[in-house]
């Protein structure tokens, strides 16, 4: 059979990225304009999700906090939101934090959400690393994989519909690619050039999973021309890279010109969570590779080429921003759980008789201690 | 006898059919080389290596759907579902096909698969690491549901399960998987589909109960045995077929009925066992019927404890149904 359509040009194939080694931005690159501002906000940023992983993985191994989901070594894929206007909608898979902080989200609620408590901004509903932030349009995080991608689609679709021209941004990690979600969100953005840009960070793999059990494709960017959509490789470790791709993505999307997906190459350096033990399943010199390419670092480089880095500055984010964990903690650490009652709340938009009879029911039961320490 | 809990009494299941019968494989989500995540399929993959021991996509619909496929072509595929949470993408291909395959043929096609699945709370897992789904399965018809309670009975129901015609949805309760301890004989044994089992005789209040709400349910009768109440428990051990003998029995000896279980109230298996009791006991009845359930809630976070059945719910219901 002959190929009629667009061939796999080298974007699908080729890994895009622009910081060289010395910190100075490939000759042939289109760096995208970044002022002296943005690239230490962003260097900020970049600190603050290892920062907060490296604390709250360090008080859930103490036994403080339920349950943890780190991001190291894929941080940059978190500021490619950069690219966004606060307008614009995040779907968020459980493993970019550093989107929802750089919209916004405050560290103080990320941390209530952690502890499930009184302050939880979504009530102590969801297990630690399921924010919601409203504020921030960063929408709820499920569990169950890839739901959020056909959802985004929607939304974005349901902006072109509204003759707006705001675009929804989608994360997941590719082993999410293997689920029909994937493939049907994917379908519809394509069919209804729905303004929508697919990230999926591709960190090699899925809890044990690698990526060769995943998927016998070449690459995840190469998938977007069965659905008629650019795919480009980035360099998700290379944080000039990642804004870059995402800004052409979002520019086409705002222009009608439909989705993107952009497969980010990167690396989970620590465990899927804090129940796994990567160690069973993969030679424990394999992140130390990846070490080398730790895109915090390699945005220092960039930053000291650009002739903007002091180390005075990085001192002083690394201590205002332990300074706001510290605070943050001590403060989440010590409100108890949400009240017994709200537990029938927000399932309807009102109580229903039978729910609220529940209520009573338990209520009227002797109180029994919580988890957390409160009652 | 060794002493096993549930995982490793699955996990000998699992190696002794496998051992016994070439056709028997294994697929899922991270089964392989790490053994599963609650490690149930542990050692699996060393043993009979990756063509029998098999890691998946992350496609829960994949998994299912092709483990029907294998189990037409004559294969005796035992899928895992990480977490009972992550079955419904492949609702379709269990509750449409995998339930209707032996009906809609007229008996020409059969798909004799085991889904294996954690379920239930307890584990501080949130809304997606803590459901109990066994209620959709029940109501559909053509799917075995089998609920084990301790390491004993979870060898030989799975065993019996592997060796049957029908599909089975296998439920494993993961809140008591390692905690529930308890000797089991090595080699082969099964225990058959579709008995219940008394765990404790009683004279007062039968209470039916399943899964790791077994063990809710004894620690409540503890409790009110000692104020001289005397329930009898039963623990179901498959919801479909249901033993319903065993449970009339009980009952029109009891005179009384407490059903416990940790999926909302709202048509949940307490629901069908109440109205069994209520269609072919009712005249022997001498309290109304009581249900301790989770609440009709999404399951949540950091109220799990108040959620779920405690032992102290349980007993109260016992007392109270013994008192009216
Ligand atoms: C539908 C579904 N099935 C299974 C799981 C259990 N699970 C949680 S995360 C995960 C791996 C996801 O890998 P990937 O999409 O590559 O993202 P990453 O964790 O690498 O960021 C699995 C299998 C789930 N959450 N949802």
């Amino acid at each position: 059979m002959l190929m009629t359509g667009r061939q796999p040009s080298s974007s699908e194939d080729e890994l895009f990225s622009l910081i060289e080694d010395d910190g100075s931005v490939a000759p042939d690159g289109r760096p995208p304009v970044l002022s002296e501002v943005d690239a230490l906000r962003l260097f900020r940023a970049l600190l603050q999700v290892r920062l907060v992983d490296e604390r709250m993985m360090k008080l859930q191994r103490q036994g403080r906090l339920g349950f943890y989901m780190q991001s190291m070594g894929e941080e940059a894929t978190h500021l490619a939101v950069h690219a966004l206007r606060p307008s614009d909608w995040v779907f968020p898979s459980y493993r970019e934090p550093g989107a929802a902080f750089y919209r916004g989200y405050s560290l103080k609620d990320f941390t209530n959400q952690l502890f499930g408590n009184a302050e939880d901004p979504i009530k102590g509903r969801q297990m630690p690393v399921h924010h919601s932030a409203r504020s921030a349009n960063y929408v709820s995080i499920s569990s169950p994989v890839g739901t959020q991608i056909p959802q985004a689609v929607g939304m974005a679709w349901a902006a072109k519909i509204s003759q707006k021209d705001d675009v929804a941004l989608v994360y997941f990690g590719e082993g999410t690619t293997s689920t029909g979600q994937f493939h049907v969100g994917m379908n519809f953005a394509g069919v209804f050039k729905a303004p929508c840009i697919f990230l999926c960070r591709n960190n090699g793999y899925a809890i044990s999973t690698g990526y060769q059990h995943q998927t016998a494709s070449r690459s995840i960017a190469v998938k977007a021309l069965a659905y008629g959509m650019p795919g480009v490789r980035v360099d998700g470790n290379d944080l000039l890279a990642m804004i870059s791709a995402t800004e052409e993505a979002v520019a086409r999307a705002r222009a009608g010109d439909g989705p993107t997906l952009i497969e980010a190459v990167t690396y989970r350096r620590a465990g899927h969570s804090s129940s796994d033990d990567p160690n069973v399943y993969r030679d424990p010199n394999e992140p130390k590779e990846w070490e080398r390419r730790d895109p915090i670092e390699r945005w220092k480089r960039y930053l000291v080429a650009r002739g903007i880095y002091e180390e005075a500055i990085e001192s002083q984010y690394r201590q205002e921003i332990g300074e706001e964990i510290v605070a943050a903690l001590a403060h989440a650490e010590k409100i108890g759980p949400p009240a017994v009652e709200t537990l029938f709340d927000d399932v309807f938009s009102e109580v229903p008789v039978e729910l609220e009879g529940q209520r009573q029911e338990l209520l009227a039961l002797p109180r029994y201690v919580s988890p957390h320490g409160g009652s | 006898m060794p002493v096993f809990n549930i995982i490793q009494a699955v996990n000998d299941a699992l190696r002794i059919e496998m051992r016994r019968d070439s056709r028997v494989v294994v697929l899922g989500e991270d089964v392989g080389k790490f053994g599963g995540v609650f490690r149930a399929t542990s050692g699996l993959f060393e043993e009979f290596g990756g063509e029998r021991v098999i890691d998946t996509p992350l496609a829960e619909a994949g998994i299912i759907g092709t483990a029907i496929g294998m189990a037409l072509y004559g294969l005796k595929p035992v899928p895992e579902i990480q977490f009972a949470d992550f079955i419904y993408p492949a609702f379709d291909q269990i509750v449409n096909e995998l339930a209707k395959f032996r009906y809609r043929s007229g008996g020409q096609y059969t798909a004799p698969v085991v889904i294996r699945t954690p379920y239930g709370g307890g584990i501080r897992g949130g809304h997606y690491h803590s459901q109990s789904p066994e209620a959709y399965f029940a109501h559909t018809p053509g799917l075995k549901v089998v609920i084990p309670s301790n390491p004993y009975d979870a060898k030989g129901l799975l065993l019996a399960a592997i060796r049957g015609e029908d599909p089975v949805i296998f439920m494993e309760p993961k809140r008591v998987y390692r905690a529930a301890k308890g000797e089991v004989p090595e080699g082969d044994y099964t225990v058959p589909i579709g008995e219940a089992k008394v765990v404790r005789e009683g004279r007062q209040v039968t209470v039916l109960c399943y899964g790791a709400m077994v063990h809710t349910v004894i620690e409540a009768a503890e409790k009110v045995a000692a104020d001289g109440f005397d329930p009898e428990i039963i623990d179901l051990r498959t919801l479909l077929p249901l033993d319903t003998e065993a449970v009339l029995t009980s009952v029109r000896k009891t005179g009384r009925a407490v059903i416990a279980h940790e999926a909302p109230k709202t048509c949940g298996y307490g629901a069908e066992l109440a109205a069994l009791i209520a269609e072919r006991a009712l005249m022997q009845l001498e309290a109304p019927i009581v249900r301790v359930t989770g609440f009709d809630t999404p399951f949540p976070y950091s109220l799990e404890n108040e959620y779920l059945p405690s032992p102290e719910r349980v007993a109260k219901a016992i007392r109270d149904t013994v008192r009216f």
